[in-house]
């Protein structure tokens, strides 16, 4: 009888066979697959919590501005070099079509990155390292973030935010 | 129009209702559904050809070494080609395929001819209407459209219609289930492929709900009514969209699996409760995936995006990989009580791959097991959606789900809609007998190229990669085989478009008799007779091997990226 047709009666029967062998196998990896996530998110060092806390895009800038003026060490084609201390706040904000600061880190230091928009939404993606976060406006998007690996990162937008977006590229040293 | 009586093959009789008797398969087929399938599929192929050509000019301006258009007109085209391609040839088609299923397999006549006029004409009109705001510039928002990018009032007014528009379709279909069920066209259950477009219905009326939830007050906002809403809680609910859509593509597409596997091999379903649970595991786990387009968002828990990450613990994939196993395994039993019994495979390698409407099914099922699936699940993962959010490797992941799987599976229905619903045999057939190689070929390189193109961090929606300095030969390569894989998957479609458009104007009539065989499997002579169980392990041993194999598969790409994600710097 095919699909198409009415089934006869008694249709509702257990598998059997290799299918049910399957459905069985099956199972069994999506209960690995579900258990992976919670698993990393205690033993692994890659999680995204999502730290976040609303503030507006005046708000946002401000923080900025006394973020740069308080740990400037240097600029780069009009663009402010910063250098956070350890272990505290480091900001990155995002507007059409620039990354600001950049920032410069020490290997194996841990630092509080806080990223949002001025403007639309944009994507921080880390490059080579290709690690990847949404920058919203309105959210104070925070990653705690320890760099361990030597070198000069860009910083490349991959959320479409108008006709400049592919020329929207940032800096990170870390040194 | 008077009833008719009809024989079914195992001699029982029963009532036809008005319209006419398949001369190819016997069955009946009623005529208003017939009119609106056919209005539907037209429009659905003319939006196809749209998405297609704006599919070859994006391939090759993401060819790096090409880069034919300019940044304005590419973010443009990306905008047209996502809302033709996944909103209107897939919505168009669905409607189709909902009046088919509820009226033929049925014995029933569709509900209201009004309705469907309604239904067609407000889809009709939103979807030009937001083509129009697209090609004059007051568009360029992607489909997502994400706030606080705004478009013209029109472009969302126009997807409102069209959603609207689709929902109204959708009720002409449960009305036609009501119906068919009150006047017995039909005795005891409904057959699979109805049930399949069942569960694409009522996930396709939560996602359309979703749609109105987030449209309406950006709509609004564009109008200078009310506020700007908010964007991430923009984002919640557009994904609830836009992924549970995807679901609706799904059932859509394995219900033609099934169809299809029935049509061309002859084949059963092995166990109707196996298949019918899992349509119902999909109806029933669906709806909290939009999670997975906001794993790297800011302000949601990582306790939410786990949860709802496993659509509390991926039963929805549970259900693609048991169809995955069911809907082979019945071609399987069909091949082998055919005489097809040499080996593991020997079923496998007689089975008539120069159907289109079998291997463009057959393909359709590889490319989206292997590819959307095992990719759809690995990017999905909470954590590892770190290394590929908006890369290239998520269209990479959707063109083997939504164009390899789901459009291929519809070309290949069209080999049979075309000469049984608008009664005309295919011209170009030997055309149309490569047809889906070269679609899902094509697709499958492009999709290649995306993904380890995504793998070396290249950025998906951006004009020009060079700007940034960060990104090699290699990535350049992988660009090259997105155009390449993107012109002969254009070749494909345009041959695809071409053959269905001519056999329209050009092909002989079926009316009367039965469509010409495309080949279909046939009984080697002195085959027993006798039918297969799916308890009988010699029946189903070719399927499971290659699950096994498609199992092997997934857990080491899988774990690859877990390996991948651990050589990324620690994030909290
Ligand atoms: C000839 C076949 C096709 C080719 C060559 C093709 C190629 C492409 C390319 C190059 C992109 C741009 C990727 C980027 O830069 O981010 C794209 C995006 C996309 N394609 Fe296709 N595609 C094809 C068919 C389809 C079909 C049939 C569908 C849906 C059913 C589809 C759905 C999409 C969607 C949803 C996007 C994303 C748009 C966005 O980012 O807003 N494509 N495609
Ligand atoms: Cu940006
Ligand atoms: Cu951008």
């Amino acid at each position: 009888m095919s699909s198409l047709l009415v089934p006869a009666r008694g249709w509702f029967r257990a598998p059997s066979g290799h299918e049910r062998t399957w459905i069985g196998l099956a199972l069994c990896w999506c209960l690995v697959l579900t258990l992976m996530m919670p698993f990393w998110h205690f033993r692994g060092k890659q999680n995204s919590r999502g730290e976040a806390y609303l503030v507006t895009p005046a708000g946002f800038q401000a923080r900025v501005d006394k973020f740069i003026a308080a740990t400037k060490v240097g600029e780069q084609n009009g663009i402010p070099v910063v250098s956070p201390a350890p272990g505290g706040d480091a900001y990155v904000l995002a507007r059409m079509w620039s990354w600001s600061p950049i920032l410069k880190l020490r290997q194996g230091e841990t630092y509080r990155v806080h990223l949002s928009s001025l403007d639309l939404q944009h994507g921080f993606s880390l490059q080579p390292l290709n690690m990847n976060f949404q920058v919203m406006p309105g959210y104070d998007h925070v990653l705690t973030l320890t760099p361990t690996s030597k070198g000069t990162f860009t910083i490349v937008c991959n959320e479409f935010c108008g006709i400049g977006h592919s020329t929207m590229i940032g800096k990170i040293i870390v040194e | 129009m008077s009833s008719i009586v009809q024989t079914l093959a195992d001699g029982t009789k029963r009532l036809v209702n008005p319209g006419r008797v398949c001369a190819t398969t016997g069955l009946s087929v009623c005529s208003t559904a017939q009119r609106f399938i056919k209005l539907n599929a037209v429009a659905a192929v003319v939006f196809l050809l749209v998405g297609g050509v704006a599919a070859l000019l994006l391939a090759l301006t993401r060819w790096q070494t090409v880069h034919l258009l300019n940044a304005e007109w590419f973010y443009r085209i990306v905008t047209l080609h996502g809302l033709n391609m996944l909103i209107f040839w897939i919505l168009f088609m669905e409607v189709a395929i909902l009046y088919f299923t509820c009226t033929t397999p049925l014995n029933s006549k569709l509900f209201s001819k009004g309705v469907a006029w309604t239904s067609f004409g407000m889809m009709l009109t939103g979807a030009v209407m937001v083509d129009v705001v697209i090609f004059k510039g007051q568009g360029d928002v992607m489909m997502t459209s994400y706030l606080p990018l705004l478009a013209h009032p029109a472009f969302y007014f126009g997807i409102i219609l069209v959603a609207v528009g689709t929902l109204i379709g959708v009720f002409n279909f449960f009305a036609t289930l009501y119906i068919a069920r009150r006047d017995k066209t039909y005795e005891g259950s409904m057959p699979l492929v109805t049930f399949g477009a069942l569960a694409a219905a009522i996930i396709a009326v939560v996602t359309l709900l979703h749609g109105a939830i987030v449209m309406i007050p950006t709509f609004s906002y564009s109008m200078g009514w009310t506020p700007q809403p908010d964007p991430m809680w923009y984002r919640l609910i557009w994904w609830g969209l836009g992924h549970q859509s995807q679901q609706v593509n799904v059932c859509a597409m394995v219900a033609c699996w099934y169809f299809l596997a029935s049509v061309t091999t002859g084949a059963r379903p092995l166990n109707e409760a196996v298949c019918r649970t899992a349509f119902v595991l999909y109806v029933l786990f669906i709806n909290l995936a939009s999670a997975h387009h906001l794993l790297v968002d800011p302000g949601i828990g990582a306790t939410w995006k786990i949860w709802n990450t496993s659509y509390a613990m991926y039963l929805a994939v549970l259900a693609s990989m048991i169809h995955g196993f069911t809907v082979p395994a019945s071609v399987e039993v069909a091949m082998r009580e055919k005489g097809y019994v040499r080996g593991l495979f020997g079923w496998l390698t007689s089975a008539p791959w120069g159907n289109p409407g079998f291997s463009g099914f057959f393909l359709s099922l590889v490319i989206f097991g292997f590819g959307g699936g095992i990719t759809g699940v690995t990017l999905g993962t909470q954590q590892i959606n770190i290394i590929a959010h908006n890369t290239l490797r998520i269209p990479g992941h959707f063109h083997v789900t939504v164009v390899g799987g789901t459009t291929l599976a519809f070309m290949a229905l069209a080999y049979y809609v075309i000469p049984l619903i608008f009664e005309k045999d295919f011209i170009g057939r030997k055309f149309a007998r490569v047809q889906p190689y070269l679609f899902g070929g094509g697709i499958t390189m492009l999709a290649i190229g995306m993904s380890f193109a995504g793998s070396m961090g290249v950025p998906r929606r951006s004009w020009d990669i060079d700007i940034a300095g960060v990104y090699g030969p290699a990535a350049h390569l992988m660009l090259g085989l997105v155009g390449i894989g993107g012109i002969i998957a254009f070749t494909g479609l345009l041959i695809f478009v071409l053959l269905c458009v001519g056999t329209l104007l050009f092909g002989a009539s079926t009316e009367g008799r039965a469509m010409t065989d495309w080949g279909v499997a046939k009984s080697v002579t002195g085959a027993p007779t006798a039918q297969l169980g799916e308890h009988d392990h010699s029946a189903t041993k070719g399927t499971f091997v290659l699950t096994l194999i498609f199992l092997t598969c997934f857990a080491v790409y899988y774990f690859a990226n877990w390996k991948a994600l651990a050589d990324v710097w620690p994030v909290r």
